[in-house]
């Protein structure tokens, strides 16, 4: 494939690169994988790029954002790995997996391969309106935790939450659509401008003062992408500590537990929503919070996003996630708590695959609070 | 005044003046482990008993607490008081084997053997600390308990006391050690901290800024002065013999007319806090390289030992660049001096710490000015490794620091162990050069320093006439071009000053 680096040096803005490597020396999968975003750049600038379709590490990018954050030079490095997957998905020679997944969305609405109509399965009992006949607070549910057995959970749990609250709350039922974070991310553009163009005036249209996400992705790209007007777009952890702090949410019950928590990267580093997923923890009666090394802004991505839901990486012996587990496991806690659908499943996974599963139990931090409820 | 012989020699005193204070002043030592000039004559210790004629007849009398009425001859030294003296020793040994003030006190004395029991007491019972908190903080926390052998020092009920303050006095004042401020109250005290250290060293409520002030005289911290707090202890006024200290002394605003001014307000460094990734501030272990300055100084709180964490380090890491070239910091510029800092603080941990690994991260190194290149050139040959990649990640692991980036030239990412990380922050304007500048109705660059008025042609004049501009309230300078141009500034200003006085004489 003929790439016109030229071009991609003046799109990605990659003039304003000074080569400092302050990009690859925080990416968090350049330790173990071959993926070298400051050389790919200088590869583009000086027009010795190679054939992208070769370069299987571009799908090592978990789109952290990390360079991004660190760049001082307002580079956007993931940009251009976003860009050359791009090129890729235009080429067709993209890992069958993703292929799936896109068409999953494209056809259902979903990268997970389940029917539209099961979308709303999770909140039979639950008596949830739809969104469309008016809400103060569109609950806006996800892919993931709307399928997946394991986030269903999650997803009932802020549900009964917001109820409890006395929330004037809706979804869109099966109307509910993937948000598409993950979509530009792998590269698929075309798709990601379609979701938008359907999927704004469909949020739009329940005339919600406040879109709420369970997934630091979708929050995201609400936020940052879709140029929503008129709402407010929050991740629920935003949401529940409000409702906490004006004392409406009240514990009945207590967790005696000893919880630590891992900043997923579209939520912290992204966002730079740090403070309220710790307070929610800490106002929980009986747990014991603590903080691992690596937080914050220095937090370890889990692998899991920029469409490494779908495709696994060059290296998969070193997982990031083995990592963050270990570090989750020395601080002596027993719970590690996360706020991000992504995070819970690939943290989880790591545990069963090291075997912690007797010292450790990856929890969304809903699962905690509707615990102590 | 009541003539007095202190051993053969004669001295004159007014009345009331101690037989202790007359001795002194006589050059003669009396032992005492209880006197202490800010408190009242105690005569507890009984080591400074002293023998004294009037009218014929001898006694003897404590001299700390023994006013001078009328004409006397003392002895500190006779037999009678030697033979005493050596006894209260042995018993001090016998109760306090361990503690050094009491050994060099019998050493003195030349008791060596003890014919008692020996203890281990840290404490006896001077009532140094109790005289203290009575006397001059005038709190009264800790108090003498109980009575004949089990008498001790301590608050009310031996329980935390509710009036201490936490200042610290008592322990202060301890010959010691048994007075722990710990086991008096739970209050936190709060330690003063040296500005000019870095707070890398505590400083007291009277202190002398740096070691290079200009007047070199001590100032008193008014917000935390007891004298001003509370209007108590005044202990500094006892101590010092040239009378200077003057409570009612006020800051003083003067008014001046002035043909010229120039400005030198100096700069800032940036928070290294705003470049999360470094650790600093969550590792006690990164410091800031004016932070390392102090660190590494023979005046400094080490005295110019390199120590971090209570050791020599091993393995130290600079990184070049923190938060300069970076507009989301506000800092687009180059600061232009880390480059050679970091050269020369890389250089004195070679000078002092031969055995260690030192590498130093950078992105692009600016030895720009003369000599400068010469040194860089002589660093690199210190063994010291320049490698090309700004680091972006510290982390822990184990006791150690770990910082990551990538190698630029191995076009590899790489982890390299530290005990210690030196940080090059960034120069910035000082916080409050938007207030100066409205102040002096000059104009500021889009850097936020002040405005030359020509970049090349009028460096040193500020958009407003004869208002001139020197050192890094400009912009970042190095000490030479600070020099140059503070020189620059002041001739710009005789060249005012001669038009103003030709024209006032004309």
């Amino acid at each position: 494939m003929q790439v016109d680096t030229l071009e991609l040096s003046q799109k990605f803005n990659l003039y304003g690169c000074i080569q400092c490597g302050k990009c690859v020396g925080g990416c968090p999968v350049s330790m173990k994988t071959a993926l070298d975003v400051r050389f790919l750049i200088y590869e583009a600038l000086v027009g010795v790029l190679p054939d992208p379709t070769h370069m299987e590490e571009l799908w090592d990018c978990t789109c952290c954002f990390t360079c991004v954050e660190r760049c001082p030079k307002d580079v956007k490095p993931a940009e251009l790995i976003i860009g050359l997957r791009s090129l890729l998905v235009e080429s067709g020679t993209i890992p069958k997996t993703v292929t799936d997944a896109l068409q999953g969305i494209f056809r259902q609405g979903n990268p997970l391969g389940f029917a539209r109509e099961q979308r709303a399965d999770w909140a039979k009992d639950l008596n949830i309106k739809s969104a469309q006949e008016g809400c103060e607070l569109l609950y806006f549910v996800g892919c993931t935790p709307a399928y997946d057995l394991r986030l269903q959970p999650v997803a009932k749990a802020l549900a009964k939450t917001f109820q409890k609250a006395g929330l004037d709350f809706g979804t869109l039922g099966i109307e509910e659509t993937c948000c598409g974070n993950e979509v530009r991310r792998v590269g698929e553009q075309g798709l990601f401008e379609m979701l938008v163009e359907e999927g704004k005036p469909l949020l739009e249209s329940t005339g919600a003062k406040q879109i709420v996400t369970i997934s630091p992705h979708c929050f995201n790209t609400f936020k940052k992408e879709y140029g929503l007007s008129g709402m407010q777009v929050s991740h629920y952890t935003q949401v529940v500590a409000n409702l906490l702090e004006a004392g409406k949410i009240k514990f009945g019950g207590r967790v005696e537990k000893k919880v630590t928590y891992h900043d997923p990267c579209f939520l912290g580093k992204q966002n730079h929503i740090f403070d309220e997923p710790r307070a929610i923890l800490q106002a929980i009666p009986g747990v014991k919070f603590v903080e691992m090394d690596r937080i914050r802004e220095r937090s370890l991505c889990c692998e899991g996003g920029g469409g490494r839901m779908w495709v696994e990486g060059t290296n998969m012996e070193e997982r990031l996630a083995f990592q963050r587990v270990q570090e989750a496991v020395e601080t002596g806690a027993e719970v590690l708590a996360v706020a991000c659908p992504f995070c819970l499943l690939t943290l989880e996974d790591a545990v069963k695959v090291k075997g912690l599963e007797d010292k450790l139990r990856v929890m969304d931090i809903m699962e905690l609070v509707n615990m102590a409820l | 005044m009541i003539q007095v012989t202190i051993d053969t020699h004669p001295i004159e005193v007014e009345e009331g003046t101690t037989i202790l204070e007359a001795a002194q002043r006589l050059g003669i030592n009396i032992p005492t482990l209880c006197h202490h000039p800010a408190l009242e004559p105690y005569g507890a210790c009984r080591l400074c008993t002293v023998e004294i004629t009037q009218n014929g007849r001898s006694q003897l009398v404590t001299s700390c607490n023994y006013p001078i009425r009328r004409e006397i001859e003392v002895q500190t030294a006779s037999e009678k008081v030697v033979k005493g003296r050596r006894l209260l020793a042995e018993l001090l040994l016998a109760r306090c084997s361990n503690v050094p003030k009491v050994q060099e006190l019998a050493a003195s004395l030349g008791v060596t053997q003890v014919r008692f029991e020996p203890h281990d007491e840290l404490c006896y019972l001077c009532g140094l600390c109790v005289r203290v908190c009575r006397e001059r903080i005038g709190q009264s926390a800790i108090s003498f308990v109980g009575r004949g052998v089990d008498r001790q020092v301590g608050p009310p009920f031996l329980k935390f006391s509710t009036d201490c303050i936490a200042c610290g006095a008592c322990a202060f004042v301890c010959p010691t050690g048994a007075i722990q401020l710990k086991d008096i109250t739970d209050k936190e005290p709060r330690p003063l901290l040296s500005e000019f250290d870095m707070g890398l060293a505590r400083r007291g409520n009277i202190y002398i800024p740096f070691p290079q002030a200009v007047p070199k005289i001590p100032v008193i911290d008014r917000e935390h002065c007891l004298h001003y707090t509370l209007g108590r202890c005044e202990t500094c006024e006892v101590f010092c013999q040239a009378k200077a200290i003057n409570y009612d002394q006020e800051d003083e605003f003067l008014d001046l007319d002035a043909d010229a001014i120039i400005v030198a307000t100096g700069f800032d460094l940036i928070d290294p806090r705003t470049k999360p990734e470094f650790g600093y501030g969550v590792y006690p272990n990164v410091l800031t390289g004016l932070e390392f300055e102090r660190l590494s100084s023979a005046s400094g709180p080490t005295m110019g030992e390199i120590i971090v964490n209570g050791k020599k380090p091993k393995d130290v890491v600079f990184i070049h660049c923190v938060g300069s070239r970076d507009p989301h910091t506000g800092v687009p510029y180059c600061s232009r001096v880390c480059c050679m800092y970091t050269a020369k603080h890389a250089h004195l941990v070679r000078d002092k710490l031969p055995e260690a690994n030192i590498t130093a991260f950078y992105m692009d190194v600016r030895a720009f000015g003369k000599g400068y290149e010469e040194f860089y050139d002589r660093v690199r040959h210190e063994r010291i490794l320049y490698r090309r990649g700004e680091p972006s990640e510290v982390y822990k692991r184990g006791d150690r620091l770990v910082v990551r980036a990538e190698d630029t030239l191995l076009r590899k990412s790489i982890e390299v162990e530290a005990d210690m990380i030196v940080l090059a922050t960034a120069v910035t304007p000082r916080a409050d050069t938007a207030a100066m500048a409205t102040l002096l109705g000059i104009e500021r660059s889009p850097d936020g320093f002040f405005q030359e008025a020509h970049p090349k042609f009028r460096p040193v004049e500020s958009t407003r006439p004869n208002i001139f501009l020197a050192g890094c309230c400009q912009g970042p300078k190095d000490i030479p071009d600070t020099v140059a141009q503070a020189k620059a500034a002041a001739s710009s200003a005789m060249v005012t000053l001669s038009r103003v006085s030709r024209s006032r004489t004309a």
